[in-house]
């Protein structure tokens, strides 16, 4: 399904390499977790695969379905069935959500040649996810993101990804910003998209998610590397000590 | 070269520009009130590059001679508001099309032509016609306004009695390269009546025009509007309103291409708990030029007014902003918004705003903003990332920047015809 291969990355603007080598793998239906701390470049690989500017690739490659995603413009990518949910979602003032989604959808489906949704069969899938999100009409309505709160940005970019129907979803600090209740919606919206086939990323520092949406994998990454793989257990350890131990097995080897 | 200097040559060039002009004649009354126009006009003089309020937008093509010829453009679809249940008066180069237009009437109404009401003996015709243009030079002189009021060849005197269901279409058909328009419309909505009147058309090759609106009390008047798309055309218009109690006041236009448009909209809010509201969508490409200069004058108390003026540019297009909020000692409670604001599609173009405010009374609340601006390239790179390529996105965001302006539009089935409008003007310059 997904496959990172050494990838580097330094910023365009700046001589600093953020991403040193980063290795992935993600097969259909699994979900991954990665962990790590500040400024270990999660972001940075995130927004490397759903082709954001400023960053430039200098080594290494990033395969969907053995298709070369860094050659492709960010609504390519998106098209292929890549999506990322944003640690930071952004507000489009005069764009509302119901318009921003449609036209999504659309685009997509038009990207792949696939025949468009028509509005009634739009609104009717809209309408129930929304309602399985908790997310109001009202909210649906207002511009994108505008004025929402922390947890219901996060939440209407589950119901973007469970509208858009990817093939692999990233799900960047998702859980941050939410309440327990809003956890428990935003995971069980994630796990309902689980059918076997569709995988996922979820970048994140708190176990609390995982216990909702269990990993098969989970990585930790730290300084523009992935410096361990392991078991859900791995995320366990993490919360009980921290990071230290990690870096400093990985500094001593 | 000296004030005195300056001025001497201004009213020079004024005389020499007048000369060959003869006043239009009519009935004695308002042969009158057209040699006083012009005799205001003599002593002030045209505008000229160095006055400040000329300062962004040069006026010579304005008041030259002949004009500038524009190419005729025949657009391929529908024209705007051509699905609207409306009554229809078309102007063609300036002159009324009686073949071509509706009759003139409706209920609730009183529609004439102007030359016939300036022929004959209508008293709010006598008290109205070109009398707030007058009071309008102060404190900044319009002379091309003035100029207008002398020299108007033709227009419309509509009276509204009642609510009118219909609203009235103005059409102006530009057909000839080198047409130069002098229209003069004079309006009165009386009190408790409310009346729509839409504007649509290039008009000519050079178009001025003049609109006074006398709202009473307890009355309503929307104006909506879309200039022409010829791009070659120049346009000076000037909407003198004068509002009366709990009254409303609405206005909407929409330009698209024009390489010179001056707008200027003069507003007296005369009567409490009034609302006045002006707006403007504008979009150009290369050498257009766009200019809405707005003077809003507060004269009374728990009045409400609203500037939302938009400005989307490329390709090295100039747009131009000089909005006045005025409130007079005693207009208390008064809630006064303005904003402009500019939107660059490339590097080229340019936005320049001059926001202002003069406040005499101590309980109001006024506030203003401009700001002049990219695609917020973060909003950009959400949208691709949900698959909507940057050409559609793109045009999402245009249009979301012009969203406030768009929603000053009451009637729903106006705002999507031109919102579809600017969606057109988009799509076609796509690169991709
Ligand atoms: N556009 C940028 N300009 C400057 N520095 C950047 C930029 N993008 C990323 N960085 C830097 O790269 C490093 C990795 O950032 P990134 O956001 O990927 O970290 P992260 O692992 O997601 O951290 P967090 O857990 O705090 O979200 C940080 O040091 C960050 O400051
Ligand atoms: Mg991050």
């Amino acid at each position: 399904m997904l496959e990172i291969k050494n990838l580097h990355v330094k910023l365009e603007e700046e001589d600093k390499q953020i991403l040193k080598g980063v290795d992935l793998k993600v097969g259909p239906g699994e979900v991954h977790a990665i962990m790590g701390p500040n400024g270990s470049g999660k972001s940075t690989t995130s927004y490397v695969m759903s082709g954001r500017d400023g960053y430039e690739v200098t080594e290494g490659e990033v395969l969907l379905d053995g298709e070369n995603l860094l050659e492709m413009e960010p609504e390519e990518r998106a098209a292929a069935g890549l999506f990322l949910a944003f640690q930071y979602p952004v507000e489009i003032p005069g764009v509302g959500n119901m318009t921003f989604l449609r036209t999504a959808v659309n685009a997509q489906r038009k990207a792949r040649g696939e025949e468009e949704m028509s509005s009634t069969e739009f609104l009717k899938e809209i309408r129930a996810k929304a309602k399985s999100l908790k997310i109001d009409s009202d909210m649906l309505k207002r511009p994108v993101n505008v004025g929402f709160s922390g947890g219901e940005k996060k939440r209407n970019e589950i119901l973007q990804m469970a509208m858009l129907e990817p093939k692999l979803c990233i799900l960047d600090e998702t859980d941050s910003g939410l309440d327990v209740d809003a956890m428990k919606l935003v995971s069980d919206g994630v796990n309902a998209l689980r059918d076997g086939k569709r995988s996922f990323i979820v970048i994140t520092h708190y176990q609390r998610l995982l216990d909702h949406i269990k990993p098969d994998v989970v990585h930790i990454m730290s300084n523009g590397r992935i410096i361990k793989t392991g078991g859900p257990e791995l995320a366990l350890e993490v919360e009980h000590n921290g990071y230290a131990d990690l870096l400093a097995e990985v500094e001593g080897a | 070269m000296k004030r005195a200097e300056l001025k001497q040559r201004k009213l020079d060039a004024t005389s020499a520009r007048v000369e060959g002009m003869s006043l239009p004649a009519g009935a004695p009354w308002a042969d009158a009130l057209r040699q006083d126009a012009l005799s205001r006009l003599l002593a002030m003089g045209l505008p000229q590059a160095r006055d400040e309020y000329w300062r962004w937008t040069r006026p010579d093509t304005l008041i030259s001679d002949v004009p500038t010829p524009a190419e005729v453009f025949t657009p391929t679809e529908a024209p705007v508001f051509s699905g609207l249940d409306r009554i229809k008066l078309v102007f063609v180069d300036g002159v009324f099309d009686a073949e071509a237009s509706d009759a003139l009437e409706g209920e609730g109404l009183e529609i004439m032509r102007l030359t016939d009401a300036l022929s004959s003996d209508i008293h709010w015709v006598k008290d109205a016609y070109g009398v707030q243009e007058k009071k309008a030079q102060d404190p900044v002189e319009r002379p091309l306004a003035t100029l207008n009021t002398a020299f108007a060849t033709d227009g419309v005197v509509i009276r509204a009695t009642g609510k009118v269901a219909k609203p009235v279409s103005l059409v102006y058909l530009h057909k000839s390269e080198t047409s130069d328009a002098i229209l003069h419309h004079v309006i009165r909505v009386e009190e408790g009546a409310d009346l729509t009147v839409l504007e649509n058309g290039p008009a000519a090759a050079r178009f001025n025009k003049v609109m006074e609106v006398e709202v009473a009390d307890k009355a309503g008047f929307h104006h909506i509007r879309a200039q022409g798309r010829d791009h070659e055309r120049r346009a000076v218009t000037h909407v003198f309103a004068t509002i009366g109690r709990e009254s409303l006041f609405k206005s909407f236009t929409m330009t698209a291409n024009g390489v010179l448009t001056r707008n200027e909209v003069v507003i007296d809010i005369q009567g409490d708990d009034s609302m006045a509201h002006v707006a403007g969508a504008a979009m150009g490409d290369g050498d257009f030029h766009h200019d809405d200069t707005v003077f809003i004058t507060h004269d009374a108390e728990r009045c409400e007014s609203r500037q939302v003026f938009k400005k989307v540019l490329r390709n090295g297009a100039k747009g131009i902003f000089q909005g006045k909020i005025l409130v007079k000692a005693g207009a208390q409670k008064t809630d006064g918004y303005q904003i402009s604001q500019g939107l660059l599609l490339d590097e080229d173009s340019q936005f320049l705003a001059k926001p202002e405010l003069e406040i005499y009374a101590d309980d109001v609340a006024c506030s203003h903003g401009s700001t002049v601006g990219a695609i917020d390239e973060e909003a950009l790179f959400y949208l691709r990332s949900r698959g909507v390529p940057t050409g559609d996105a793109t045009d999402l965001l245009t249009l979301a920047f012009l969203a406030e302006a768009i929603e000053e539009i009451e009637d729903e089935t106006i705002a999507e015809d031109i919102l579809s409008r600017l969606e057109g003007w988009l799509k076609r310059r796509r690169r991709t």
